[in-house]
This record gives structure tokens, sequence and C-alpha cells, in this order.
């Protein structure tokens, strides 16, 4: 019997889509010119990375002018953060929150280390903002507000059109990590009043190695990558056309199935975390259920510990992802499920499972029929919970 | 993800002697659900006073409980006194090499095999916490004597090393400097020496005015900005080192504390002895 494969760490990577394949491919073989040429080669690059452009901005209702190809989503965030920074140099105070991802929060943290006022935001047990905290550190020192659309480990979706305008009001810049929105949920620009946005290819079944900044027109900005004259100036560096297709073709692919997809996507991940809340006893959900990505799923199991959960899975071809210490490669667990206050008993046990457009039923059926013997075979093991513990055997 | 080893992943999907005994004669515990692994361990002993059975339960990752199902292994059969010089790197050694990271693994089988012998011995909880000593990393709660030992047995040379195989400085990292001053116990003694003894006896003005510069910069700045302070030197006189602080540090209550306990102390450390730090206020 060959072993199944069920892919449920979407929010780390997604499979490249086979229709991104095959809009990449013609641009490593044929059209491999380098876009600022004088020749016919270079004219056919430059027709796939302006389509590309368009795609992207359609995905999220932007100018293809504002939409700047970057080669990841930290990146994207390093050129939002920095160049903002660098262009109103009379500033000194960030403001961003305390569940943001390494690529903004290890960023701040080494800013505020030479030179400027950090204010990391808090968030509550549901993983939420409390934006009264955001206007009471807003001030007029303030140069720019990195907070994400929607966390990475939870899922949780923080209200970014009441942020933004509350940063706008204040005249301080706004830019959004929105990797782990784009392509799960809409997402319109010209509503949400967003200076710069962060998006990431590889989470939306481009290949890794490709990224976007948005910038909107008439934002003050220096850019990170200086060079030639690639991007309008905004980011140096010859054009990495076979991907720049290929994120445009996964833009496509998103905008056209989000609304199906979304529906789908979410009673599959609802499926899932009910029945293994109600089969695996002692578990229990992380973060804001009612804002919350479609896909992402954060669950705890009590007095066991993420690793050994995932490498039993992993021995069954589930892939899954853990807020727990030992599979983060340092000793603390998850500072996303610490900000929220989730108890070292549920923090440690915490698995996330994080679907996508290629999830079926019969992987969610594998996952539950997997999942609830494994729980029980690492908690025979474990020392706690056996008086707390009433299994209905 | 960890490369584990062949004999690692045995131990881990097919884990043996898990459970309790009953009436035990010897029970160890090491770890807690907050430090993210646990251990319980316990043995039955034969006539002959040689454990004849262990169990284990283990709460954490793949290598704790391959670790402990190890250990299990490795003492029954074996007198008290024979399991008691069992080390660490025995159980690592045993399961075919544990990754660097993950060495605290078989750190935490030791001490708990350590702790069931302690009470099968009859000892009693609070003797067992006098020989461990005092507390060092409090995130993890690690004690100086635990860390020491870890040194020694390993050949410890760095707070990463110690880290990796006790988690001690692995959260909140203030407990860094005792731990590199416990390394420096073991490890370092006759390095310091040497270094006292190389050390000159007497600088030149220039000599101690360019290190007491070098070491704001390198060692006393960062740390003063990490706070958002600063400090600037304002000036010399033979060991009198006039500063200001800047900054947050200058609106600081506990400015003195910083100045004596900290500009002071590092100064003394890496330029001499007889500095004394004075400030000048604006």
């Amino acid at each position: 019997m060959t072993k199944r494969t069920v892919y449920a760490d979407n929010n780390a990577t997604t499979p490249v889509a086979p229709e991104v394949v095959e809009a990449m491919t013609p641009f490593f073989t044929e059209h491999y010119g380098n876009p600022s040429s004088m020749h016919y080669l270079a004219t056919s690059s430059e027709k796939g990375i302006k389509q590309a452009r368009h795609n992207v901005a359609q995905l999220i209702n932007a100018d293809p002018s504002e939409i700047v190809f970057t080669s990841c989503g930290t990146e994207s965030d390093n050129a939002a953060i920095r160049g903002v920074l660098a262009a109103v140099p009379h500033k000194k105070h960030i403001i961003t929150t305390r569940v943001e991802h390494p690529a903004v929060r290890n960023l701040c943290q080494y800013l505020n280390k030479n030179g400027y006022r950090l204010t990391e935001l808090s968030v509550d047990k549901l993983g939420q903002l409390d934006l009264d905290e955001l206007r009471e550190t807003l001030d007029d020192d303030t140069a720019i507000v990195s907070v994400m659309w929607a966390n990475n480990e939870t899922g949780v979706i923080f209200p970014i059109e009441e942020i933004a305008e509350m940063v706008k009001s204040r005249g301080a810049i706004f830019h959004c990590d929105a990797v782990q929105a784009v392509g799960k949920i809409p997402i319109d620009v010209k509503q949400v009043n967003i200076d710069l946005m962060s998006i990431s290819g590889h989470k939306l079944h481009a290949p890794k190695g490709i990224g976007v900044l948005y910038i909107r027109k008439g934002t003050y900005f220096v850019p990170l990558l200086m060079g030639g004259h690639q991007e309008q100036g905004r980011r140096g560096g010859t054009e990495n056309v076979p991907y720049i297709v290929g994120l445009g073709k996964a833009a496509e692919l998103a905008l056209d199935n989000m609304e199906a997809e979304q529906k789908r996507v979410k009673a599959l991940r609802d499926r899932l975390e009910n029945e293994l809340l109600e089969k695996a006893l002692d578990s229990s959900v992380n973060g804001d259920r009612t804002h919350r990505l479609p896909n992402t799923t954060s669950i705890s199991f009590k007095y066991i510990e993420g690793e050994g959960i995932l490498l039993l899975l992993s021995a069954e071809g589930i892939a899954a992802s853990s807020g727990s210490a030992c599979t983060s490669g340092s000793l603390e667990p998850s500072h996303v499920l610490r900000a929220m206050g989730v108890p070292f008993t549920r923090v440690h046990g915490s698995i996330r499972f994080s679907l996508s457009r290629y999830t079926t039923e019969e992987d969610v059926s594998y996952i539950v029929e997997k999942m609830v013997p494994i729980v029980r075979r690492l908690r025979d093991i474990s020392p706690f919970g056996r008086d707390e513990l009433h299994d209905p055997k | 993800m960890w490369d584990y080893t062949e004999k690692v992943k045995d131990h881990f999907y097919n884990p043996r002697n898990v459970g309790t005994l009953e009436k035990p004669d010897g029970v160890g515990e090491e770890g807690s659900l907050a430090c993210g692994d646990s251990l319980r361990l316990m043995f039955k002993l034969d006539a002959q006073g040689r454990i004849k059975e262990a169990k284990f339960q283990t709460f954490g990752c793949g290598s704790a409980i391959a670790s402990a199902s190890a250990l299990t292994e490795m003492i029954v059969g074996k007198t008290l006194e024979e399991a008691e010089i069992i080390t660490n790197q025995d159980i690592a050694d045993y399961l075919g090499g544990l990754p660097v990271e993950k060495m605290h693994c078989s750190v935490m089988g030791r001490e708990a095999l350590e702790a069931a012998i302690a009470n099968s011995r009859g000892e009693d909880v609070e003797a067992l916490r006098a020989r461990k000593g005092q507390v060092v990393c409090e995130c993890f709660g690690v004690t100086d004597n635990e860390i020491v030992r870890v040194i020694k047995e390993n050949r410890l040379q760095t707070v990463e090393e110690v880290t990796n195989y006790t988690k001690a400085g692995g959260g909140c990292r203030r407990c860094h400097p005792q731990i590199e001053k416990l390394i420096a116990g073991v490890i370092g003694v006759e390095q310091k020496q040497e270094a006292v003894r190389l050390a000159p006896k007497k600088m030149s003005n220039i000599q101690k005015i360019k290190l007491i510069e070098d070491t704001l910069e390198k060692e006393i700045k960062p740390m003063l900005r990490a706070d958002g302070g600063d400090i600037e030197l304002i000036d010399i006189e033979g060991d009198r080192v006039m500063v200001a602080l800047r900054g947050m540090c200058s609106s600081c209550p506990s400015s003195e504390l910083t100045l004596k306990k900290y500009v002071e102390s590092k100064l003394k450390e890496f330029v001499s002895e007889d500095i004394i730090i004075e400030e000048v206020k604006p």
C-alpha cells in the first residue's frame, strides 16, 4: 500500500499550481531576454511581466503601477518599513503588534535597538487587538504602523480597515503584511486605506522566491535595493521574469476561484476542527473563530507535545505544523500563542492545520482518522492529565 | 526537520517500558509542563539490589520520549552504583547520537535517574534540591550545580552549548552572564590565570584611554541603547572616568545604579580594578 500524502501546512508554503508551472516554463526556455534590452526577446519578457503586474493588481484592486515585484515576503516587509523610515527621517516611532511574523517583528526590534521607539500592541485571548491601545500610542512622532492582515499561526484576521483609518488620521504611514491573507480572502486596496502591503508568492501556489510590495501612489518611499531603473526605480535588480509570470498566473487563479474556494475550504476546515474537538478530548481552538482565514485552524491538545504529534502524523503522510518549542528550533514556544495568554499546558501541544484549494473531503477524514489515535497514544506516554481526562472507551 | 538517527526513531515510534510500577523502589521526576518536557522515571530492585524493572512516562518531543525509553533499557540489570555513573552522553551514545539542540533531552534523563536513585536511598527532596544549588535560569529552573556538571561532563565552552544541553539561557537570556561565569569557572580557570599573568602591569595613559573608549563602545553602549539610553565619555583623569548619561538613562531613576553596578564594573573588568566612575551632570 502506498502512503497517502495529505498536505495541511499551506500557511508554511503551498504546492505550485500546475497551471503556474506551465505558464512559467516558456520564460525559462524561449522568452529568456532581459526586459531592459532592445530586441525581440526583451519584448516578450516585458509582455510577460506586464500581464503579471496586471493580474496581481486585479487580485487586490490596485493600479498596476502600484505593484513592485520583490524576492519574497520578508524583502517586501523590509523594503516597506525601512523604505518609509528612510523617507521620513524626522519621525522615530514604530508601532507593530506582538503577534507579527518574524520578518516584521525582528526587524522592528532591531530598529528599536538602533534609535527608534517601538510599541508592540498586545492582543487578547482571542488574538485580537485593542484599537484603543493603538489610538493611545499613535503620536506625531509615529512614522509607520505595521500590522498584519491575518495571523499565520491562528488565521485570526485583524480589522485592517479601521486600523488604516486610525493610522491615517494621525498622519502616519500604514504597512500591512498581508502575506497570509492575499489569495485566501478578498482584498480591495481601494476600500482600505493601506499605504504599503506585502505579498508572498509561495503562499498562493506560486513558487518560493517571488513577492510583491504594493505601494500606493504618492507614498514616500526610499528603495531598499538601489540599482537599475527596474520597477520604476523602486527595486533595483534584473526582473525574475519566470517567477513574476508564475505569480501573475497564481494571482489570476486565486481571483477566479476565490468565491467558490473560500466556501469550500472553510467547510472542510470547519469539519476538520469540529470532528477533532469532538473526538480528541481536552482539545481547544486557539484564536477568534469568527474573524479568521477560511483555511486555518490552530488546535491545542492538552498534556502532549507538538513535535511528537507531528512526527507521528508525518509517518502517516500528513504534513502539519506546531507552535511547540521543540519544533521552532528555539526553546521558546510560539510567541503568538504566548501573546494571547494561551497557558503552557496548551501551547506545547498546539497543532496548526492549514488547508488549500487542493484539500479534499477524503484528506480531512484521513487526518481525523489518524489524529485521534495519535493523541491517545501520546497521552498514554505522558505523565500528565491522567486524572483530568475521562476517556469514554 | 530534525535529523534523528534510526535508533532515536525506533525508540520514539516503539517506546519501551512505558507506564508506572506498583510500589516502586525509586521514583524520579524532572522537568515540568511549562518547560515543555517532563519525565517520570521509576524502578524496582531485586534481592541483590539490581534494577530489575524500569518504567517511564514522558511529556515531550520525539527525542525526549526516545531518551527516556533508552534509559530504561540501559539501567535494567545494573546496581544503583553502576546506574549512578551513567552520563547524559551515555544516553545520547546509546541512541547513536542526538541533534545538538536536543541534548537537553538526554540531560533530563540523567537527572530523573539521579532523582530516582536518591529517592530509593531515602534521600529527601529537600536534600536533593540543596545538592542542586542555586537556580540560575529562572525560565527553565536550571541550577548552577546542574550547569557546572553538564559543562564538565560534556566539555562545553559556550552559552549556546549550555542552552542546548540544559535549556538554561534559552528563554529571556538574562542569565547569560552568569552562565558565562560558570563556564569560565570550569574551563577557564587556567586560561584566566594565564591572561592575568600576560596582562601588562602598567598601561600607558594612551593605552588606558583607548581601552576605556573601546569598552564603552563595545560592551557598555550596546546594552544601554537596548533600553533607549546612551553614555558619553567626557574626560579621564588618572583612574577617574567622567561620563554623562544620555537618552532614557539621563532621566532614569536608577541611573546611579546603572553607573556603579554596570558601567563601573565593566570598566573594572576590562580596564583596571582601580577605575572610578563619576557622572557629570549637565
